[in-house]
């Protein structure tokens, strides 16, 4: 990476001249909530907090920084849990907030053209009133940005039936890393040449700032039900999931909670969750009012087979809506019962799950911290949330070596280190164990190819080489 | 669950794969062009190939495949004809219908080319269906990238960008990729209607909840598919009314594997992959229209730069899929910083410019 060649009063000069002194945030003061996203422990003051208003702004402060060899990094609502926006000391964060509006809706085309700082949620609000919506949605969907969830590629609960960011993406618009325009992709469903829109999207701010982007649309279901079944145990809670595939039944969630979760969500939200059981299962089927009746009588039947003790369907929307409470507030619910807890994002085959559960449980002993399993049963991702308190000494680093672990058990099954979250800062050290030095140096090169300066989000996403090859050393040595 | 044969086949082809890394190493060295080919399937497709022709077929075979995680591993000459097969077995498909060309299309040339059936947007490409491959670069190395899991954000997403990227990055070996259950019902509607109309209500019914998987138009006539629960189809079928047809996975054959009357004989075939409401495009010749609208055909001698205009004005871009000159640049034209961003992808995984060149665009 280049050396910075301006004083940070140079630099706000410049960029005060482009934006203006309201939409530059020069104070430490100021500037102290934008020192992290949503994982806390990684954080860093940037030397600059800029809010362009226009597309031109954001060009021009990025030829700034790339004239000038100061890093930048992209920000949207801050809510991202890999440490992927957090600050650089010499550069300057490039918050996106500035930027929410919907430019456009095309119901007949089932189009929204939006700004990167749109809420998630406000596109599928917005959508609403012509029975349509937008499908990714992240648990975080009502303050995450669209320009965020194009950064990571994020998911949610619904993605088995509906995909993940990257299959509900028409194009965008993106600045480059020498401040050029570039539209990627376009209103069709694919584009000429290389298909960068599959590349940038989830490329964690690393290759350029998009300033515009198309989503899909879908017409919201007729109707949706969700049945609860509760299993005395985890294998059977992962027969009866492999049972409804195998049924040819692509639900619209199938999610997934474990004992210690049950307990600390039922306590939570009251949604009338067995807490004897080991392992609970909330199946959700969506579509046409024919279709949900007949596949939500099927599922109920499949559960009861593989051996639920207790199965409920949603009768109403508010019951639907309660029975998903409880897990849609297991993250807050876990809160509640440790001062702190820290979040995994493995993915795993399905079939591995009781393997890698009874693993996770023997080094939560060994570690000596609790841990509580919520499952996106229907695409394999696992988060499991480790209980610990920062407070006591040595706690935090005892939880991500834990963390680290379960993350190359992941590996270890035919899994990856992430399946929605992203690497950011937080998973370099695990991205050795998925990938090797000639992945990495490939993953390099593709960076070098947008960013030759390395001025994009530095140090995060993908590991230098020499780091690799020290960890590996460590990992050989058997530390 | 692994297949019969996997053992013995695992060395053999572990082989085959170190020989295409050495015959690329080779050619690097000296400075030679490789022209990619699995079953030969889509020569018609891309520009003129240069190069010595890098055998791919004998690769193949299917490595893994697990029903319940929905997931099928093959190797790249492995031909789509016996991975449909496989999963027919298991009562499942790939949910991006594309062609089999007579069984001579291979899941590395369908990849490497992009191409989906009239499913595409109801379910998706071969491009959303991808979980993971194996390549080889233009520097002789052999990657994993992705895997065989749903979701995977760690690095780029190396697999989706070889999605038509006509084998000008990598050598695929490999790919791993979701599939989906048959669904339970199916039934297709024709009706009468003039190509403006149909493409109106193409886009209406898209827009509605129901279990919509293919609208095409041609000769005067719309095909809607519906598929999933029977009862779902059956409420389709009432509600948007048309002649049910007796029979109509031919049509529907017809129209992936370009085997109606309309892709007969060889007057320039071209694509227009547009917005899906985008209206009707007046400039004469034949048309059919798939995809909902988004994707148009068009048959005939036309000026290039007029239809590249046409097909920008309707929020998409234009090719010229098959027949006519394919010395010239057949894809639409890039923007300049398109064009810089591609040729720096293209450099960092082919340096030498050796694998298939000038197949996409002549400065690609």
């Amino acid at each position: 990476m280049n050396e910075t060649t301006i004083s940070k009063a140079q630099l706000a000069d410049a960029i005060r001249q482009l934006v203006g002194a309201d939409n530059l945030i020069i104070d430490e003061e100021t500037q102290k909530p934008y020192e992290c996203d949503g994982l806390s422990v990684y954080c860093e003051m940037p030397m600059l907090v800029v809010l362009p208003e226009t597309r031109e702004q954001v060009r021009a402060v990025m030829k700034i920084c790339h004239d000038n060899g100061v890093p930048v990094v992209a920000r949207g609502a801050g809510t991202g849990l890999c440490a992927g926006a957090m600050p650089n000391r010499d550069g300057i964060v490039l918050s996106l907030a500035r930027f929410s509006r919907i430019l456009e809706i095309d119901p007949q085309a089932r189009i929204a053209r939006v700004e990167p700082g749109v809420r998630n949620l406000a596109i599928s609000e917005a959508a609403g009133e012509y029975g349509l919506y937008y499908a990714p949605d992240p648990s975080s969907q009502i303050a995450c940005t669209i320009g965020g969830n194009v950064a990571e590629n994020s998911g949610g609960v619904h993605c088995l039936k509906y995909g993940l960011t990257v299959h509900n993406i028409l194009g965008f618009e993106m600045i480059t890393a020498d401040g050029e325009v570039v539209q990627i992709g376009c209103e069709a469903f694919d584009s000429p040449g290389y298909d960068l829109n599959a590349l940038l999207i989830g490329s964690e701010g690393l290759l350029g700032v998009v300033t515009e982007i198309t989503v899909k649309l879908l017409p919201t279901p007729e109707k949706a039900r969700v049945v609860m079944a509760a299993f005395d145990d985890v294998e059977k809670a992962g027969n009866a999931v492999a049972a409804v595939i195998a049924n040819g039944i692509i639900p619209a969630g199938l999610e997934m909670m474990d004992s210690h979760a049950i307990v600390a969500a039922e306590d939570f939200a009251k949604a009338g969750y067995p807490t004897e059981a080991k392992a609970l299962l909330l199946c959700e089927v969506d579509g046409t009012i024919e279709e949900v009746e007949e596949h939500i009588e099927k599922v109920e039947k499949l559960f009861l087979e593989q051996g639920a003790f207790s199965c409920r369907k949603s009768e109403s929307e508010e019951e639907r809506a309660l029975l998903w409470k409880g897990r849609k507030s297991a993250f807050p619910a876990v809160g509640r019962i440790s001062p702190d807890y820290y979040c995994m994002d493995g993915t795993i085959p399905r079939s591995k799950l009781a393997h890698v559960l009874l693993e996770i449980e023997k080094m939560s002993d060994s570690y000596g911290l609790r841990v509580a399993n919520v499952f996106h049963a229907g695409d394999g991702n696992l988060h499991p949330l480790i209980l610990f308190d920062a407070n006591v000494p040595g706690e935090l680093e005892k939880t991500e070596e834990f963390g680290g672990k379960i993350l190359e058990l992941s590996v270890d099954v035919g899994g990856c280190i992430t399946g929605e979250h992203g690497v950011g800062k937080e998973k370099l050290r695990q991205m050795y164990k998925q990938f090797n030095d000639r992945e990495l140096a490939q993953f390099h090169a593709i960076k070098d190819a947008f960013d030759p300066q390395g001025l994009l989000n530095p140090g995060k996403g993908i590991p230098e080489l020499r780091h690799c090859q020290e960890y590996r050393s460590i990992e050989a040595e058997g530390c | 669950m692994k297949r019969k044969g996997v053992e013995d086949g695992e060395s053999i082809m572990g082989d085959i794969s170190k020989e295409l890394v050495e015959k690329v190493v080779t050619a690097r060295e000296e400075g030679r062009a490789l022209n990619i080919v699995g079953g030969g399937s889509k020569s018609f497709f891309g520009r003129t190939a240069e190069g010595e022709p890098l055998e791919v077929a004998g690769h193949s075979g299917i490595i893994s495949y697990n029903p319940i995680e929905l997931v099928i591993t093959a190797r790249c000459g492995t031909t789509m004809e016996e991975i449909k097969q496989a999963l027919a077995e298991h009562g499942q498909v790939c949910p991006f219908e594309s062609p089999v060309f007579a069984g001579r299309a291979t899941l590395g040339g369908t990849l490497a080319c992009n191409f989906s059936g009239p499913a595409r947007p109801c379910l998706g490409s071969i491009r959303d269906a991808v979980l993971g491959t194996r390549l080889i670069n233009g520097k002789g190395e052999e990657m994993k990238f992705g895997g065989q899991v749903m979701k995977n954000v760690a690095g780029y997403d190396v697999s989706r960008l070889q999605a038509g990227a006509l084998g000008t990055l990598g050598v695929i070996t490999e790919i791993s990729m979701k599939v989906l259950p048959i669904p339970a019902a199916t039934a297709t509607v024709a009706m009468e209607m003039d190509v403006a109309e149909s493409i109106g209500l193409m886009n209406r019914v898209a827009g509605q909840p129901a279990p919509l998987s293919g609208s095409a138009w041609v000769d005067g006539k719309l095909y809607l598919r519906f598929e999933g629960a029977a009862s779902a189809v059956e409420g389709a079928v009432k509600k948007f009314g048309g002649e049910v047809m007796e029979e109509s996975s031919a049509f529907w054959e017809g129209v992936t594997e370009q085997t109606l009357d309309f892709f007969q004989g060889d007057a320039p075939l071209w694509r227009l992959s547009v917005k899906s409401n985008a209206p009707h495009i007046d400039a004469g010749g034949s048309w059919l229209v798939d995809w909902g609208g988004a994707q148009r055909w068009l048959r005939g001698d036309f000026d290039k730069a007029e239809l590249e205009r046409q097909a920008s004005e309707a929020g998409g871009h234009l090719s010229l899929f098959r027949y006519g000159d394919r010395s010239g640049e057949v894809f639409h034209t890039a923007s300049s910083v398109q064009q810089r961003l591609q040729k720096n992808l293209k450099a960092a995984f082919d340096p030498d410019r050796i694998l298939n060149p000038g197949r996409l665009y002549s400065w690609l």
